[in-house]
């Protein structure tokens, strides 16, 4: 045996299991799981105490490279993932230049074959260039490997450019991922619209922008027969309106929330502190007990960072210059376990499905399921580790969060990809 | 010793009703200097004041000089268009050089809301909010807070009708949150496309009718429409506006008698206000100049946290 944990919780609701085991690993595949394996392993390690999940997912980060190298790359930002807990992640192509090619697809899967430790999945654009005019050769990247295509920040306008994608995207059963936002609604805003933006005397984005385009991009792909994911979502209305497309409608539609929609508000930006800037911007109270309601209930699929560094002079600016998004990799699962797990919140299969087998099974990827003969990646929480996040001592290259200092209880302890710790407490 | 316990002054809201009397009261005091043969007293004498305006301003850069250069202070004037912003450097690397110089208070007018907070976190010099975009304009809502109170001897159960563009108006919130906490019944009117949302929690009724907001006001103040501000169309023209909320002698006759007209400049006359009421007896409009000179003496007076002068308590 090439590895065995011995004595972990194991929890895996793709086989229903919850139960304290050992589990080997052989040729990076899980090769067993038992109360008690006798079988010595070339590698074993105790895991007593700590949780085992298959591997965490992050299916919205920003990589930077190529382009922004400055404020991360392949290699830094997948450390910080791996830190983080996560055997993968899929990246946005608003690099520059853009992930609407082939050629920018294979760069950035050479890349992290020469240097990343977990693996990472391209997600290609929608248009040229991400401008929202014409198709990017999504056919191509495809054969290349990306996992779905999305012109993300940048998202699709012209309505009929989104349905011309989603018709296209069939082809290759691509899911589309969208950024929910109406630029012309949304234009020039910085924060949520509300109380506190009329306080702080900052233009506001209408929540409006958001669902707006969630609505019409569920309408397109009832219409289309379109795979249809959503990105960060934030408003009580853009949830409401996934779970009527999915229920009523059946529509194929996924969404993703960020740890920052479910823990901040609006209100922090009194601090004016850019690391309260991200885009679709922190929202009201209400909206944040909606999408904690409705994570507990299963109604949202994944959890996802939307991991956006930004170099510290970017960010150490005005307000209303600073560029929109925070890092969210090496701080997103210890702030879930914490806020939402101790408290009873979530159950232990909801958390691994959030981040583990819904990114897998929407991204279409042969993980987030620890049966034997899988690819063993695998996240292990340390449910007492008590810690304080610090932003200088981050793997990423980037320290824009509004967490630092926040005190946690339960944190990742080692990431195995493919059998292999790539990182260990 | 009378002073304010903060190191800066950023904003109306940070202020409570006792130190925003005490504000008044000093101000009140320091009025006189103004009418001295030599205007001038000793207060700020050996300090440094430096002005750092990153938007145009007449008014209200002046009226900070004066002030300065009346309590004695050594000045510093520091325009965006003349300086290192202009080759690229950031506010914070403008400020931190500025503060190598050792200045006791730095003046700040910057187009972005929070601006001075940036400042005032990273200064160890007093700050003192000068307009930071659309958020607030702290010495201008006490200078109106005075002007009001020397004309009508309190704030408390005043009816003041705040009318024009309030979305683009870092006034309209500093006035509203000052007004509301000294007990006045504010009002807001404007067309429904430049008030903000929830902008009756600051403390304000909104009306979109300029009769209702004028009818039995002691106080209309009038704001003008921020082009500059506007990238898109929230009005139809300037004339439409004028005939839904130009101030005119007719719609004044709703008000109260002794009613008093206001504004904080620069005024578009026949857009927003007609020359005949900003011109007449009831305008205050020029005392609010006067006021702000001394006001904002106030404010530097007790940030600097300086002994000496005497407050004498308000007669309201």
């Amino acid at each position: 045996m090439q590895l065995i944990l011995r004595q972990g919780r194991i929890v895996d609701p793709s086989q229903k299991l919850n139960k304290v085991a050992d589990l080997a690993v052989e040729d990076g595949r899980v090769s067993e799981i038992a109360p008690k394996i006798r079988k010595k392993g070339r590698k074993e390690i105790d895991v007593r105490g700590l949780l085992v999940f298959p591997g965490f997912i992050d299916m919205h980060v920003h990589l930077r490279e190529p382009g922004r190298e400055d404020s991360e790359t392949i290699e830094s930002g997948t450390n910080a993932a791996a830190r983080g807990g996560f055997t993968a992640v899929a990246c946005m192509p608003n690099t520059q230049p853009v992930n609407d090619s082939e050629a920018v697809t294979s760069f950035i899967l050479e890349r992290a074959r020469e240097v990343s430790k977990i693996a990472v999945y391209p997600v290609g654009a929608i248009s040229k260039g991400s401008q929202g005019k014409t198709l990017a050769e999504i056919g191509e990247m495809y054969r290349t490997g990306i996992v779905a295509i999305s012109d993300d920040g940048r998202s699709v306008q012209d309505s009929q450019v989104m349905r011309r994608a989603m018709e296209y995207s069939r082809l290759f059963n691509l899911p589309v991922i969208d950024h929910c936002e109406d630029k012309d609604l949304a234009a020039g805003g910085v924060m949520n619209e509300g109380y506190y933006s009329t306080l702080l005397g900052m233009r506001g984005i209408n929540p409006a922008a958001e669902e707006i385009h969630v609505l019409r991009d569920s309408i397109l792909a009832m219409q289309t027969g379109a795979q249809l994911h959503i990105a960060h979502l934030s408003t009580r209305r853009s949830l409401e309106a996934v779970l009527r497309a999915r229920k009523e409608d059946k529509v194929s539609i996924s969404c993703e929330v960020t740890p920052h929609h479910l823990l901040l508000t609006d209100a922090q930006v009194c601090s004016y502190s850019t690391n309260m800037k991200m885009n679709p911007p922190l929202r009201t109270q209400e909206n944040v007990d909606a999408l904690v309601k409705a994570m507990a209930a299963g109604d949202i699929d994944a959890i996802a960072t939307d991991h956006a560094p930004h170099n510290i002079n970017d960010k150490m600016v005005e307000f209303d210059r600073a560029p929109f998004g925070i890092v969210g990799l090496e701080t997103a699962v210890g702030l879930i376990y914490d806020r939402f797990v101790k408290t009873g919140i979530l159950t232990l299969e909801r958390f691994v499905q959030l981040f583990s087998s819904n990114p897998a099974r929407i991204l279409k990827l042969e993980r987030g399921t620890l049966a034997p003969g899988a690819w063993a990646d695998i996240t292990v929480v340390d449910p007492e580790l008590s810690w304080r996040v610090d932003s200088t001592q981050f793997l990423s290259k980037s320290r824009n969060t509004p967490f630092d200092g926040w005190k946690l209880q339960g944190g990742p302890a080692m990431t195995i990809v493919k059998g292999k710790a790539v990182w260990s407490i | 010793m009378a002073s304010l316990s903060h190191k800066d002054l950023l904003s109306i809201e940070q202020l409570s009703v006792e130190e925003i009397n005490l504000i008044l009261d000093t101000a009140e005091a320091l009025r006189e200097v103004s009418d001295r043969p030599v205007k001038k007293v000793p207060a700020l004498r050996g300090k440094t004041v430096i002005n750092l305006f990153f938007e145009p301003s007449t008014r209200t850069r002046s009226s900070f000089e004066l002030a300065e250069k009346r309590l004695s202070a050594d000045i510093l004037n520091f325009s965006a268009s003349t300086s290192s912003v202009s080759k690229g450097e950031t506010l914070l690397d403008t400020a931190h050089n500025l503060e190598a110089m050792a200045p006791d208070i730095i003046v700040i007018r910057h187009e972005s809301a929070g601006a001075s907070h940036l400042l005032g976190r990273e200064c160890r010099s007093s700050v003192v909010n000068a307009g930071d975009g659309m958020h607030e304009h702290p010495t201008q809502a006490l200078l109106d807070g005075l002007t009001v109170r020397t004309v009508k001897g309190r704030l408390e159960g005043l009816k003041i009708a705040i009318i024009g563009d309030i979305a683009h108006s870092r006034v309209a919130r500093s006035d509203t949150l000052l007004f509301h906490k000294m007990g006045a019944d504010v009002w807001i009117c404007g067309p429904p496309t430049l008030i903000p949302w929830d902008f009756d929690k600051l403390g304000a009724r909104i009306t979109g009718h300029i009769e209702e907001a004028i009818e039995g006001s002691d106080v209309v103040m009038m704001l003008r429409i921020q082009h500059e501000r506007q990238n898109e169309a929230f009005i139809p023209s300037t004339r439409e506006y004028y005939n839904i909320y130009g101030l005119t002698r007719e719609r004044m006759r709703l008000a109260k008698k002794d009613t008093i007209v206001m504004h904080p400049g620069p005024m578009n006359r026949g857009v927003e206000i007609d020359s005949d009421v900003a011109d007449a007896d009831y305008s205050v409009i020029l005392n609010q100049v006067a006021n702000g000179v001394a006001t904002r003496m106030a404010v530097l007076y007790l940030l600097s946290g300086n002994a000496g002068l005497k407050v004498k308590r308000s007669s309201r």
